[in-house]
């Protein structure tokens, strides 16, 4: 038995540690660390040497009338990206798995997958070029429809839109291979079996290929609805600007500004604590629906 | 079968093909565009005559930017990350992944294990706690401080050890009769097996060092340690921010076009990725399925 322990389990126990040392200084230290929001936190007192207050930074954001808005916003941002994030891939999916001809749709796939691998940065770059006002390709092209050029980024009307819109063109290319999996993964009997009852190809995609993805669809909605606080840092932080915080500020951004900008430890914590509570519970709770449902487990 | 040469169908076949070919240019266009602003020359720039093609052709953008010493130090910081980091990730992500892909009847633990490792997904100290433990270990302003954070990344760790439950367990049995110890098995036989997801998830690491900015910005106080995505950062998006005090530079600047000089840098910023894409392409099909539709 031990002979077993020796050679068998400490080897293992071994190589998880190696990895295990770095998440529990870099991931779990950081959770001793949430104390700071019960407390006045002063940098040089430390971690345990600053005052503790109680929920006070908590009735503290709650009296702030940014809080509620930004909320809003992170929930309204997401919950459209949510939408407009499972419609297009689909679309797409459905459009691309009609094209016989190989040449083109690898060259579509190819390019369309691309935005996803440039970071936000590059892509932000990119987008305030191409939606300035002045100068920017789609302005241009609105000009020249006749119509009037329109500030994208610094409309705080505009501004959520402009961002669902910007998040669906980086990823939809990204998300049609997982519905083009799906479209493979369909049994080629089921079409064999639909023509042969005199159904034509539109018959055969609601019939046929619909309900053969209708699976996928709701385990992708599901997991995705515990990221409904998550709206998107990498983003807004690169698109947004003060005047569109009206509408574009989020969870994460608020956070960022409340700590790093303005040095409100406490309150930043505060908040970051919420917005991580309520998201452990969303995802553990879309996790379990997946399982339940859909009989998905992460391993 | 009269459906396949109707009129609708063919309709439809025609729609379907200009849809897709729109969608691939709205993808592209827009990169198109930037690309053909950093080569042209700044009179047509500054009149706004550039959209898809240069006019004026010229590479004097590349030259400034070339010739920009914190652009070069950045490109530099950069690869120190990029080689440091999918290393450390490389590695840990192995190493883990293996004592986890046992079954709990052959390593007790493993469950808890892996919880341990997955609980970080769902719950975070934030970023306010998570600055101060890399500030107490003294890693700020370090190249450490890129790489050690985020050093074991789980959802790699989950995707790898998905994959090497899929393996015959045959043959690692096998071996293990043959008096193989566990560290053998991994790097001669598990490892060798898994070259597709290794591959997968190597170029997925280093697509993610390259393009990741935002530790880089907060854990380094000094701009010269900034990695390349980080700089263009400060540079691209943070639109008030001078891009040089030199006066040499300043007096060459004036004969470019700021958005001549910025498209530039978003080129060469993405250039590996343009490099690279071709690769990935290859590999991603399988990797994104593997870690996406799963049993």
């Amino acid at each position: 038995m031990l002979r077993r322990w020796w050679a068998n389990d400490l080897p293992l126990h071994i190589m998880v540690w190696v990895g295990l040392v770095f998440v529990l200084i870099f991931a779990y230290g950081p959770m001793v660390g949430l104390v700071i929001a019960f407390q006045k936190f002063v940098p040089t007192k430390g971690l345990f040497g600053s005052d503790w207050v109680g929920l006070d930074n908590f009735h503290y954001i709650l009296s702030l009338p940014d809080t509620r808005q930004v909320i809003y916003n992170t929930v309204f941002i997401s919950i459209m990206k949510l939408a407009a994030g499972l419609v297009a891939p689909l679309l797409t999916a459905l459009l691309l798995n009609e094209i016989r001809l190989k040449a083109f749709k690898r060259t579509v796939q190819t390019i369309v997958y691309l935005p996803h691998f440039l970071s936000w940065v590059i892509l932000s770059g990119i987008l305030l070029d191409v939606l300035s006002p002045n100068f920017g390709l789609l302005n241009d092209f609105i000009a020249w429809l006749g119509f009037d050029r329109v500030f994208f980024l610094g409309n705080d009307h505009w501004f959520p839109f402009v961002l669902v819109g910007t998040d669906v063109w980086k990823e939809f290319g990204f998300g049609t291979i997982v519905y083009l999996a799906a479209l493979t993964g369909i049994n080629p009997a089921l079409y064999e079996a639909a023509v042969i009852d005199g159904a034509g190809r539109w018959k055969q995609t609601i019939n046929v290929t619909l309900p053969g993805i209708v699976p996928i669809v709701v385990l992708l909605m599901t997991l995705s609805l515990g990221n409904i606080l998550n709206a998107g840092f990498d983003q807004v932080f690169n698109l947004y600007s003060p005047s569109v915080y009206s509408s574009g500020d989020i969870l994460d951004t608020y956070v960022y500004r409340l700590g790093l900008v303005n040095f409100d430890f406490g309150v930043a914590t505060a908040v970051g604590l919420f917005k991580s509570a309520v998201s452990l519970v969303l995802i553990s709770g879309s996790y379990m629906m997946a399982y339940r449902f859909a009989n998905y487990r992460i391993f | 079968m009269v459906e396949y040469n109707s009129v609708s169908r063919k309709l439809f076949i025609f729609v379907n093909y200009t849809a897709l070919a729109v969608l691939a240019l709205l993808c592209l266009l827009p990169i198109i565009n930037v690309l053909a602003v950093s080569f042209s020359d700044s009179y047509y720039v500054s009149a706004n005559l550039v959209k898809l093609w240069p006019k004026g052709f010229t590479l004097k953008s590349y030259h400034f930017v070339a010739e920009t010493p914190e652009f070069l130090r950045s490109v530099w910081v950069a690869l120190e990350r990029l080689v440091l980091g999918s290393v450390v990730n490389m590695l840990l992500t192995i190493i883990v992944a293996y004592p986890l892909s046992k079954e709990s009847s052959q390593f007790r633990f493993r469950t808890g294990y892996v919880w341990i490792f997955v609980f970080t997904i769902l719950f975070s100290g934030g970023l306010v706690p998570t600055y101060i433990i890399v500030k107490d270990m003294h890693l700020l302003d370090s190249i450490w401080s890129l790489v050690l954070p985020g050093a074991v990344p789980v959802f790699n760790l989950i995707l790898l050890l998905n994959f090497f439950r899929s393996l015959p367990k045959e043959m690692t049995e096998a071996a293990h009769i043959d008096g193989a110890t566990h560290w053998q098995v991994l790097w001669s036989i598990v490892v060798p097996l898994s070259k597709p997801a290794l591959a997968t998830i190597g170029l997925f690491t280093m697509v993610g060092h390259w393009n990741e900015w935002f530790n880089g910005l907060i854990y380094m106080n000094r701009p010269e340690h900034y990695p390349l995505a980080s700089y263009l950062q400060t540079v691209i998006v943070q639109r008030d921010i001078a891009l040089t005090t030199d006066p040499i530079m300043l007096q060459q600047l004036a004969g470019l076009n700021n958005r001549s000089v910025k498209a530039a840098q978003i080129f060469l910023g993405s250039l590996p990725i343009f490099l690279v894409y071709p690769f990935l392409q290859r590999f991603f099909m399988s990797g994104i399925v593997l870690g996406s539709v799963k049993e």
